[in-house]
């Protein structure tokens, strides 16, 4: 199963800020059932705010293990805001961009905006803000300890990343 | 202009609403991060960030919160704070104020010892030494 919610990244200044792109289609299974023809009325697909929050969450992740080169295990620990003012329909291009507002050895903070493009017209206009706190596991305060190996920074997100022509670990 | 005992009590408590999803009625002086306001180990991240950026200052890892102090068996044994250790809370945890900890120095009790009043006393003292 996939479980990327971005489609591109396209700009990622270290330790600064990173922008990513995500298309909402139609033919996403999610759509289908987000939410379904029911009691007479029909379909009314719309991208859940949930999986925008996961979009961010991984603009955001993604930010903050290049800031450390990708050795820090980076866990979405809290969602400090989720405001949302727009809706996302199929059809339409989501553009994350996260910035690095704090970043220490237990963790970091990041502050974001999401926008919707209609690629129909160019128009653009704010969905949502998004600021998240991610912690560094291994430097977790009940001292608890986890896998060497880095399973945040992995498999797809990593593959997402050199697709987007840029240089990921390993 | 210095920043007034009032002002600082009203950012320590805005600080403590945004980052705990309190009431502001709730955070009192008197009032505990953990048992009072239900922080979790997390949240002390989340503050320590949040305070950064109220009163623009630097806080290092482990000045506010001593959490590799606790997890080290030079200052602790079998859950209890050594003589060494509370030595060592004392000189780098001025603003607490440990009173009934010293008797009994269970580590489990530690938590009950962040209220309020012992933040905005962290952030005075920061503020005094900028």
């Amino acid at each position: 199963m996939r479980w990327i919610w971005i489609d591109r990244i396209v700009e990622l200044d270290r330790g600064r800020r990173c922008v990513a792109l995500k298309n909402v289609s139609l033919a996403e299974d999610v759509l289908h059932d987000h939410f379904s023809a029911r009691d007479g009325r029909g379909p009314w697909p719309v991208f859940p705010q949930t999986l925008i929050i996961e979009g961010m969450a991984q603009t955001a992740g993604i930010l903050v293990g290049h800031a450390r080169d990708f050795k820090e295990k980076v866990i979405l620990a809290k969602i400090g805001l989720a405001r949302f003012t727009a809706l996302a329909r199929p059809g339409f291009t989501l553009r994350y961009t996260a910035v690095l507002e704090r970043i220490d050895e237990s963790g970091a903070a990041t502050g974001g905006e999401v926008e919707l493009i209609d690629p129909g017209t160019g128009a653009v206009k704010p969905l949502a803000k998004i600021d998240l706190l991610y912690s560094h596991i291994d430097q977790n305060r009940a001292g608890l300890q986890f896998p060497e190996h880095n399973f945040v920074f992995t498999g797809q997100l990593m593959e997402m990343l050199r697709q987007s022509g840029l240089p990921a670990p390993g | 202009m210095p920043i007034t005992q009032e002002e600082v009590f009203s950012k320590v408590q805005t600080v403590l609403v945004d980052a705990l999803g309190v009431d502001e009625e709730e955070v009192v002086p008197t009032a505990k991060l953990v048992a009072d306001l239900g922080a979790e180990s997390i949240d002390f991240l989340d503050i320590v960030f949040r305070l950064e950026k109220a009163f623009g200052i630097k806080i290092d890892q482990n000045e506010l919160f001593p959490e590799a102090l606790l997890n080290d068996p030079q200052y602790v044994v079998e859950g209890k704070v050594t003589d060494s250790g509370m030595t060592e809370l004392r000189r780098r945890l001025p603003h607490l104020e440990f009173g009934d900890f010293e008797k009994s120095r269970a580590v489990s009790a530690f938590s009950n010892l962040f209220t309020v009043d012992a933040i905005v006393k962290f952030v005075n003292d920061k503020l005094a030494k900028q």
